[in-house]
């Protein structure tokens, strides 16, 4: 079973979320690098572009494979991981630390809640995770 | 699991190892190890394995040998000399490719070609029909045969040492018989990744004695298994067609970009009155050429190429290179705008991405020659 740290939220489309302070920090889960094996290009928004709950803000590419990244709370983009345009790899080298790609500033809380929670995602991942 | 895939003899070892594997051509083969980027830098520094036994292999012999492929297939077969190998490709009447192959010749009158593995069958189907063996005999030892490619800087050191003869005499597409770690094997230096190696062609039962062979006789060279991920990224690096990707029954030598392994003069062969038909229209509208783009965005299979808005072309292959460390693509674009140096554009996601016409090969190639 991969890493599926408990003090995060996470999406059915295996991006991970975190509170920081009222904004929301975003990546994408272990389970969904080893998944996706070597990234080597991450598209991102701008800062200050609207990200929708359960919407693609962009897109990651491994050498095998492109896949949509999906906004766990609606709201608008406050930062940018800007060194994964230089570092992609880093998605794959530290997927909830430094390969981190958006913090949001969410326009709706009650989006927080509607998330899964680590042991409903590690559940979700167990039973095929799609 | 899908049980209608076939598996090589080293299917065990691969899932023992943990490889991840995908079905590939109707093939249950690993696509990767530890990494695709780490496999490819392997290759590029040391030395890495492939298993590649489920490339297809048949053996014609006998005194018609010769003139059975000459009608065959597009290159010229009189040249090969006794233990000489030779890129070629099967075509059909109207010059689409049926397959790209390697021709060995083994002995005086006996010959070795190879094929794409997704191609087997019908290649079967094409080289006993196609043309009538007189005074010869085909035989299909794909089933019987494991085929491990060898392959990286470190390769000749590894093969050399565990080999019963001297392995730096076989030169650049050339073969030898021997024996590498007591494993009976034609000893090929050929390969698809743009390094220096070799392909060794062994009886099925033995492939899995001389893969543990090599992975632990390697260890000073720093071996490692590589899967068919690297394989692509490594052959896209050198520009080298993948069938069905680049090239197919769809493309002519010509535009492919393959007619340096057409020779009309040879005498007649299936598909040469349409490819010389191209080659009197001023040669072909469109031609196979390397692209590489602004950014580390991945041009894929069948993404559009594009000029000032309008359609202009199509891409056939395309990854991030990880020795060249920008995004490359292989696409048939009009003769007109094929030139080095163009400024085209890649249709991603609904949104025009700068690319440029670049020479091929994308990396250096390190094969062994002369």
């Amino acid at each position: 079973m991969s890493n599926v740290p408990a003090d995060l939220r996470y999406t059915r489309e295996h991006e991970w979320a975190r509170q920081e302070g009222g904004r929301v920090r975003v990546g994408i889960t272990a389970y969904a690098q080893e998944q996706l094996g070597d990234v080597v290009f991450v598209e991102l928004p701008k800062v200050g572009a609207k990200v929708t709950a359960h919407q693609a803000f962009g897109v990651v590419e491994s050498v095998k494979a492109v896949s949509d990244l999906f906004a766990p709370v609606s709201g608008e983009v406050v930062e940018v991981n800007a060194e994964l345009g230089q570092k992609p790899e880093t998605v794959n080298a530290d997927p909830y630390g430094k390969g981190w790609m958006l913090v949001v500033a969410p326009s709706d809380a009650n989006q927080w809640n509607a998330l899964l929670t680590a042991a409903q995602y590690e559940e979700f991942v167990a039973q095929g995770g799609h | 699991m899908d049980t209608s895939l076939k598996r090589t003899p080293l299917f065990s070892a691969h899932v023992k190892a943990g490889a991840r594997m995908v079905p590939f051509g109707g093939w249950e083969m690993p696509v990767q190890y530890r990494g695709i980027l780490e496999e490819h830098r392997t290759v590029r520094a040391a030395v890495g394995c492939f298993d590649v036994s489920h490339m297809g292999e048949f053996e014609i012999e006998g005194p018609g040998a010769l003139a059975t492929l000459q009608r065959l297939t597009t290159n010229d077969v009189a040249a090969l000399e006794i233990g000489q190998v030779q890129y070629s490709l099967l075509c059909r009447p109207d010059g689409g490719i049926v397959d790209d192959l390697t021709l060995y010749r083994v002995a005086q009158d006996r010959y070795l070609m190879v094929v794409n593995a997704s191609n087997i069958d019908k290649d079967w189907t094409h080289v006993t029909t196609a043309v009538a063996a007189d005074g010869a005999r085909w035989r299909n030892a794909s089933a019987a045969t494991g085929l491990i490619a060898v392959q990286g800087p470190k390769a000749e050191a590894l093969v050399g040492r565990l080999a019963d003869q001297d392995v730096t005499r076989i030169g650049y597409y050339r073969c030898a018989r021997g024996k590498v770690a007591g494993v009976p094997a034609l000893i090929s230096r050929t390969g698809y990744t743009g390094e220096d190696g070799f392909e060794l062609y062994v009886d099925a039962g033995e492939t899995e004695r001389l893969w543990t062979a090599l992975l632990e006789g390697g260890r000073p060279e720093g071996v490692a298994p590589i899967g068919l991920g690297a394989r692509d990224t490594l052959r896209l690096e050198m520009r080298y067609a993948l069938y069905g990707n680049d090239i197919d029954e769809t493309t002519n030598p010509l535009e492919a970009g393959l007619g340096w392994v057409v020779k009309p003069a040879k005498g007649d062969f299936v598909g040469r009155a349409a490819i010389e038909a191209v080659t009197r229209a001023k040669g072909p509208a469109r031609k196979l050429i390397g692209l590489e783009m602004a950014d580390r965005s991945v041009a894929r299979h069948g993404y559009p190429v594009v000029k000032d808005g309008a359609p202009i072309g199509i891409v056939t292959s395309g990854t991030f290179g990880p020795s060249v460390e920008r995004s490359i693509a292989m696409a048939y674009v009009a003769s007109a705008q094929s030139a080095i140096g163009s400024e085209l554009g890649v249709e991603i996601r609904g949104q025009a991405r700068a690319a440029r016409v670049v020479k091929t090969p994308f990396h250096p190639s390190r094969v062994k020659k002369g």
